[in-house]
């Protein structure tokens, strides 16, 4: 068998069905081979989509995404992708074409050092110097990708090791003496766990990604009803713990919910699940839950005590941890130990009650927020939304109520304008059944707008919708706010008109200017069924609260519009929670 | 808890190309310290192990060897106890050799600190000496009034006293 058939079986049978990828010299062998091959493949216009789309396929569907570049320019631009998937240990497969393995170390066409390049972004990489190592590195690469704490793998596949023969042979081993990821809780740590969350009065649970990939959502509202604790998430924790549940108190964070951000400061038991503390979750980490005993549940023991110190680290993975933690409570609570009451929970849903951000404005331009519930109006909850980076970002993390896991596709850690679109577009492929949104920014959609081809060549019914404030909106925002207001190259100007480049491309292009529009419009765009893109005009100075870099994440600056005005505020803090003893 | 020490960590690891890639970026990625790294074959076929030395804080640390622990190529991690550990490394100094009472003097002291000439010219000659860090600053501090030419040192390697692992 030749390498590149070998490349194409061992991605067939890991249960590979389609790959993005865009083809280049020293992929030619591989390219002939996928000419008669029954794989899919989805070209794409550009590398980082190709990355990105395979990172949204993932993280919608729970698989590996598997995405191709040539050699070279063909590596490099794909490495945003796996960067981005780096960060939110999304288990994604990079395939690069390298040059044959005499030229290597020459500066040959197109080389670059794609292994040293990709190493501290991807969970762990693979260089194939023989056709023979091929099965046994792509099947290595799907375990590693999604196993323990999934990340992205890249191979490494030079031009002539696509084109030797080998004898194929069915029967490798995984042989990874250096990579047994933990499962099960300590169980004298779950132990230790239990006692403190009964012994407190004011717990949180704070639920990260990991509890998306662990699907372990169940497990989290069990736990959550259990010890009576609200839930908030980080921007990656959306979707793990539906949002109108009256326990859910939103996103934490700089632009988190008021209210989330305020019973992280006032707990006295903070419960972390598959969270790695990023800077933009906790603001100021002296001054995060200042008053808070932390457990924190994580696959990776290297996440434990990285950036906040910690009072019981449970190593394992979130969903056997919680059924274990669950039923640990459980059994104390028969020994009439306590915990939290229904008034700290009480006290919970009046503060919620009092700083529900306003969502109805009858405004022109439009404002986000209106935008947004009527987004929310108009789609079912199982529709994948996607978000690409900026103010788009952070109004739909903060505004839009996500309900179910996998539906809230989001670039968090790396923050990579142009990640929306793409994972949307990878998203629709891995489950065409599902309705797919992407939000974007202007800034965003325009770095990677010229995959408007694939989608429509590709009839991937996405509908994008473009919040058009003709602004790097965040960067003008922290201007604004930290800058003295000195908008620095950060307006975008009056070009393109959206509707007239989606149509360019062949892709259906509408407007949206007035409230109520949005709703008709995207409502008909899903009915359609087509790709299409809609330029939603929205007011450029409209500015999200946030907790100002550097700061705890008490200090939220800028007006926070709330929903209903309630006289007499509930006050800030309640002691006597904690005192009284319930 | 936050003393800064000097920290001894033997890694097992797979012996492939590119290990010692990872763990030196993974050191300077992180902004960890490496004082010195040495690598050769283990005890067991087809893993090499690693003796870094490092200095930092309990957290720093425990940080290092859990990012260590991480990396697939690596196959077990240890923080050897400086009580219980034996350090050791090897050192060639080149020194010019100006008259025979110089070479005569240079011999002597290298045979206190148990080195051998390893190497004889007219102008230089050549001491080998191995043994605990500190012994072979001791010699180089010694050596230095005669002109020292060249050093190559490899840096210590480290084994684990006893049974204790
Ligand atoms: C690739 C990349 N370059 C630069 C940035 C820095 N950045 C963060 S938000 C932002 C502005 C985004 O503007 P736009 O896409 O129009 O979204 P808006 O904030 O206006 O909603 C920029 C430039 C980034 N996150 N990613
Ligand atoms: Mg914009």
């Amino acid at each position: 068998m030749k390498g590149s058939e070998a490349i194409i079986k061992s991605l067939q049978d890991q249960g590979v069905d389609v790959v993005f990828g865009y083809p280049g010299g020293v992929l030619l062998p591989l390219y002939d081979e996928l000419y008669d091959s029954d794989l899919k493949h989805i070209l794409v216009r550009h590398e980082q989509c190709a990355a990105h789309a395979a990172d949204g396929y993932a993280r919608a569907s729970g698989k590996v995404g598997v995405c191709i570049g040539t050699s070279g320019p063909g590596a490099t631009n794909l490495v945003t992708g796996i960067a981005t998937a780096h960060m939110d240990s999304s288990p994604i497969l990079a395939i690069a074409g390298q040059v044959a393995t005499g030229l290597i170390g020459r500066d040959a066409f197109q080389e670059v050092d794609t292994l040293g390049l990709t190493m501290p972004i991807t969970k762990h990489n693979f260089q194939a110097m023989h056709a023979d190592e091929i099965p046994g590195i792509i099947k290595s690469s799907f375990y590693i990708a999604n196993t323990g704490r999934p990340g992205p793998v890249a191979i490494d596949l030079p031009k002539d090791v696509q084109e030797e023969e080998f004898d194929y042979k069915n029967d490798f081993q995984i042989d990874l003496p250096g990579y047994k990821p933990t499962k099960k809780g300590h169980p004298l740590q779950i132990k230790k766990a239990s006692n403190l969350i009964l012994n407190s009065k004011k717990p949180v649970i704070l639920a990260g990604g990991g509890v998306i990939i662990s699907e372990s959502s169940d497990e989290l509202m069990e736990l959550s009803k259990v010890i009576n604790a609200p839930v908030t998430t980080t921007l990656m924790g959306k979707g793990s713990f539906s949002e109108d549940h009256p326990l859910s108190i939103g996103m934490l964070g700089m632009h988190g919910r008021k209210v989330a951000n305020m019973m992280v400061d006032e707990c006295d038991c903070l419960i972390v699940i598959g969270c790695r503390f990023s800077d933009r979750t906790t603001g100021k980490v002296d001054e995060f839950a200042p008053n808070a005993k932390i457990i924190q549940i994580d696959v990776d023991p290297a996440e434990i005590g990285k950036n906040v110190s910690i009072d019981v680290p449970i190593v394992g993975d979130a969903k056997i941890v919680m059924s274990s933690l669950i039923k640990a409570i459980e059994k104390l609570k028969q020994k009439k130990q306590s915990g939290s009451s229904s008034k700290w929970t009480k006290y919970i849903s009046d503060f919620k009650i009092n700083c529900t951000p306003r969502l109805s404005y009858e405004d022109v331009p439009l404002k986000p927020q209106q935008v947004i519930k009527e987004i929310r109006n108009t789609l079912d909850d199982e529709t994948i939304v996607t978000t690409d980076v900026g103010q788009n970002q952070m109004w739909m993390a903060h505004y839009f109520t996500t309900k179910i896991p996998r539906t809230f596709l989001s670039s968090g850690g790396l923050g990579t304008m142009g990640f929306g679109f793409p994972a949307a577009m990878g998203a629709k492929v891995a489950l065409p059944e599902n309705d797919v949104v992407a939000v974007c920014g202007d800034g965003g959609f325009l770095m990677v707008s010229q995959d408007l081809a694939t989608i429509k060549e590709y009839d991937i019914p996405v509908v994008i919708c473009v919040l058009d404030n003709r602004y790097l909106g965040m960067v003008a925002q922290w201007q604004k706010l930290f800058y003295n207001k000195r908008i620095s190259h950060t307006r975008l100007g009056e070009v393109p008109d959206f509707v007239k480049l989606a149509e360019a491309y062949g892709v259906k292009g509408e407007r949206v200017k007035k409230p109520g529009e949005m709703e008709e419009t995207l409502k008909s765009a899903l009915k359609s069924g087509e790709p299409t893109l809609i330029d939603v005009v929205i007011d450029p100075d409209e500015i999200l609260p946030m907790v100002p870099p550097g700061c705890g994440i008490t200090e939220i600056v800028g007006e926070y519009k709330v929903e209903r005005e309630v006289p007499g505020e509930i006050p800030y803090r309640a002691p006597h929670i904690g005192e009284d003893g319930d | 808890m936050d003393e800064k020490r000097i920290h001894v960590i033997s890694a097992l690891v797979l012996n492939k190309p590119g290990v010692l890639q990872r763990v030196a970026g993974l050191f300077t990625r992180r902004g960890f310290n490496i004082d010195n790294i040495t690598v050769g074959a283990s005890e067991q076929e087809n893993m090499a192990r690693m003796t870094i030395i490092s200095h930092g804080d309990e957290n720093v640390l425990e940080q290092i060897i859990k990012q260590l622990n991480k990396l697939i190529d690596v196959v077990k991690v240890r923080d050897l106890d400086p009580e219980n550990t034996v350090k050791r490394e090897l050192c060639l100094i080149k020194i010019s050799t100006s008259s025979e009472k110089v070479r005569s003097e240079i011999i002597q002291y290298a045979n206190i600190f148990r080195g051998r000439i390893i190497d004889v010219s007219p102008e230089t000659l050549t001491v080998e000496i191995t043994g605990a860090p500190e012994k072979i600053e001791a010699l180089i501090d010694l050596l230095q009034g005669f002109g020292i030419k060249q050093i190559a040192r490899t840096g210590a390697t480290a084994i684990s006293r006893g049974m204790v692992e």
